[in-house]
């Protein structure tokens, strides 16, 4: 046996441990990544779960006229403000009628959330035919009641509630009067403050406005710069720096192109504050070198020979890029973009400075007027007192995270499918 | 083709984003301002767009501060018509006004808020005096053998500051500087418990900054934790940690009071009553501001001060009250709601 043979022997064990011990560092490393998501999306799922459904309580309704204070028949105004909540609480204490007393009666009143009324108020609009007849309805409960309803024994010694309201909560759920259903506020409502009635439709909106005006500019923009940093432009000093820059853009702080956007488009330009073009003219800003130099990776990735191949058949420099090169480096610049855009959709920082953290109800009907988008929603939400805030907050992060893992499947998916290999 | 079609949507979205007409009507009221008075602000607003028959309006938490600049910052719907402040206008924010064309300001006072030292309802409930608080959380302290001097806050724990407090480690989560809640903490807390010594009150007629320094100075040596403008993250991490404290808001205590007690200050529980009749001292008023200037340019803005100022909103069994507003007296509400109602504006004498 030769030297280094023994050698090699006496080592072998040792390198192979050492082999083991590589790949377990490796193997560790992904570990603690997927634990972290996993503890994520238990937390957030097993919180944001409960806002996905919310509580109605069953009560026999009279729309009472008097009550009310219309004529009959009435007037489409005069249903606008008729007295519903006189009518809501009548049906209530139809249930207990053994409950008396101002303070007593207000308490049992608000068991119900104010939404009911407005529910009341559509549905006689839409039928006016109802007034004075009766009937058997879902109310929506308040979020006091619905956190009650879902809480464990524990937690129900905790709750809002106070020993008459619980009682009577109690009596609704053993008369089966109490049901659980779909949240659909949640997807069909803007923001409010009342836990039970607040939804995402109104930051969904915003969000689909501010991303339809950040792709529309950057694009174009971050295209056409790729193009024509890649295709045309002299290497020179001046490219150089402007390549140093691109690249520095992308690393700059969101807040401060929040912070540009305040001064220019709405100091200088005079837009107003919170709407989404000028949220979307901000992450412009900050998706433009995402998207650029994944845009110049792409064309650069088309092989030399496709341009050389185009030119030498006579097409012109313009046509070699729009017939050729960007149809071949479309999939990967869109995939770029998708990235991009996913990244605009969870920033939140610079939109601070722009006025779109903001309470608005109304559902947003275009980018000039005032909205919030998903992630300044769930910040808001974040911080509001009523403890119901919790579970919306979490169920608003499923909702966003799900916009996100369908935009990031969608780059995949669309790397995979198009993408081509010389 | 392809590349024709993007040069046209950018074509189109540049010729939107230059139309000046977006910015010269406003169908909404446009409100900024304090954190502390947002979750009242909104819950009006919202109930006022429900039934109004006009847009909501638009609600944006900037700060007491942040909302006087911008509210201040000139005449014409680019600017807020109403700034929701957690305290009353300074003087200088007035002259700013002044000085950039809003010449009438209407005040409203809306109600009180306190300010709250509370810990998890796992621990005993504690009886604390603005002395104990001053001597807890303080950077300089006056020296603990008698001498009229400042030392570097020596206190560990609570019983250390107060022999009838609890044996426990001073820890207490809080707002940081940039909030409204901790400017009103330092001054009414800390500064109420500063002017119970006599050689630091007399420093405010000779040196008034360092009386304030020693007064508002906060500990850093991590007693004292900054725990963000998030107050539920405050209640959460109070829930953990049963021997902490925290300071925030009434509405949060309110809203919590499964996970949370309030200590009592000098004797007085913060109870709804006790702040409302001034007992319990740590406790602020609550303004919102109007441009008198686009009233009847920007649709809605007397209705939504109406609202704002009626009975079912403020009142003590108002909707507000619900959300942790705490109501002025009966008197008060009236004078108030018709000065409103006339629009009476500001002479800046009264600030």
């Amino acid at each position: 046996m030769s030297k280094t043979t023994e050698t090699v022997r006496k080592t072998l064990r040792k390198r192979y441990r050492a082999e083991r011990r590589f790949r377990a560092y490796g193997i560790a490393s992904i570990a603690v990544g997927i634990l972290a998501v996993v503890v994520l999306f238990t937390d957030i799922i097993s919180k944001g779960l409960p806002a996905f459904t919310e509580a109605y309580i069953q009560v026999e309704v009279v729309y009472d006229a008097d009550t009310l204070g219309v004529a009959v028949p009435a007037s489409e105004e005069e249903l606008m403000s008729a007295n519903y909540r006189g009518v809501v609480r009548q049906s209530l204490y139809a249930l207990f009628p053994e409950v008396d007393g101002r303070r007593e009666k207000r308490a049992l009143g608000d068991l119900v959330s104010s939404g009911a009324e407005y529910w009341m108020r559509d549905r006689l609009i839409e039928n006016p035919s109802l007034i004075n007849k009766s009937e058997t309805v879902w109310l929506l409960a308040d979020d006091t009641v619905d956190l009650f309803i879902k809480a464990d024994d524990e937690q129900r010694e905790g709750s809002r509630l106070n020993d008459r309201q619980r009682e009577w909560v109690q009596t609704l759920e053993d008369d089966d009067r109490v049901e659980m259903r779909f949240n659909a506020s949640l997807f069909t409502h803007g923001d409010s403050r009342e836990p039970e009635q607040a939804g995402l439709w109104g930051a969904v909106a915003g969000s689909f406005f501010t991303m339809l005006v950040t792709l529309g500019l950057s694009f174009p923009i971050g295209v056409a710069a790729a193009v024509y940093l890649e295709e045309f432009a002299p290497k020179n000093r001046l490219t150089d720096f402007i390549e140093v820059n691109i690249n520095n853009l992308a690393a700059v702080p969101s807040i401060i192109f929040g912070l540009l956007g305040l001064a220019i488009f709405i100091g200088l330009f005079g837009l107003p504050r919170s709407v989404p073009l000028v949220g979307g003219m901000v992450l412009t800003l900050m998706t433009l070198p995402t998207i650029i130099i994944s845009a110049r990776a792409a064309i650069k990735a088309v092989p030399p020979s496709i341009r050389e191949a185009a030119l030498g058949l006579g097409a012109s420099r313009m046509q070699m890029v729009t017939h050729h090169v960007l149809p071949l480096a479309m999939p990967g610049m869109l995939t770029g973009a998708i990235i991009g855009m996913a990244q605009a959709l969870g920033e939140t920082a610079p939109l601070l400075m722009i006025g779109m953290v903001a309470f608005i109800v109304d559902i947003p009907g275009g980018p000039v007027s005032p909205a919030t988008v998903l992630p300044v929603q769930i910040y808001l939400w974040a911080d509001s007192p009523e403890s119901s805030f919790v579970a919306l907050t979490s169920a608003a992060i499923m909702v966003l995270l799900g916009f996100l893992i369908m935009m990031n499947t969608i780059a995949v998916v669309l790397r995979k499918r198009l993408e081509r290999r010389w | 083709m392809k590349l024709k079609a993007t040069f046209a949507g950018l074509a189109t979205v540049l010729a939107i984003a230059s139309t000046p007409a977006t910015a010269a009507s406003r169908d909404y009221i446009s409100i900024v301002g304090s954190s502390t008075v947002y979750p009242f602000s909104t819950v009006v607003a919202e109930r006022f767009g429900k039934t109004g028959g006009t847009a909501t309006p638009k609600v944006e938490s900037t700060g007491t501060g942040g909302g006087m600049k911008l509210f201040c910052a000139g005449v014409g719907t680019d600017h807020p018509d109403i700034t929701n402040a957690s305290r009353r206008m300074k003087q200088s924010e007035f002259d700013d006004c002044q000085k950039n064309g809003v010449k009438d300001v209407v005040e409203v006072m809306i109600g009180y808020d306190g300010i709250v030292l509370a810990n998890s309802v796992k621990s005993a409930e504690m009886d604390v005096s603005v002395k104990d608080i001053f001597l807890a959380l303080a950077k300089d302290v006056p020296n603990p053998n008698g001498t009229e001097t400042l030392v570097a806050n020596p206190y560990k724990t609570w019983k250390d500051v107060n022999p009838a407090l609890p044996n426990v480690k001073i820890e207490v989560l809080g707002p940081p500087p940039t909030s409204g809640t901790r400017d009103a903490f330092s001054e009414l807390a800390l500064e109420g418990g500063c002017a119970k010594f006599g050689f630091i009150k007399a420093m405010k007629a000779t040196d008034k900054n360092k009386y304030k320094a020693v007064c508002h100075g906060i500990r850093e040596d991590g007693a004292y934790i900054e725990a963000g403008e998030n107050d539920n993250l405050i209640i959460q991490k109070l829930e953990k940690n049963p021997d902490a404290f925290g300071v925030f808001g009434f509405s949060f205590l309110d809203q919590n009071r499964d996970k949370v007690q309030g200590s009592k200050v000098d004797g007085h529980a913060p109870t709804f009553d006790a702040i409302a009749d001034g007992d319990y001292g740590v406790s602020r008023s609550l303004f919102f501001y109007i441009k008198k200037a686009h009233v009847g340019v920007v649709p809605g803005i007397e209705g939504f001060a109406k609202a704002f100022t009626s009975e079912a909103a403020w009142g003590d069994e108002g909707y507000l009250a619900d959300k942790g507003l705490i109501p002025m007296g009966k008197d008060l509400r009236n004078k108030v709601a018709k000065s409103v109602s006339k629009l009476e504006p500001l002479s800046g004498k009264e600030l």
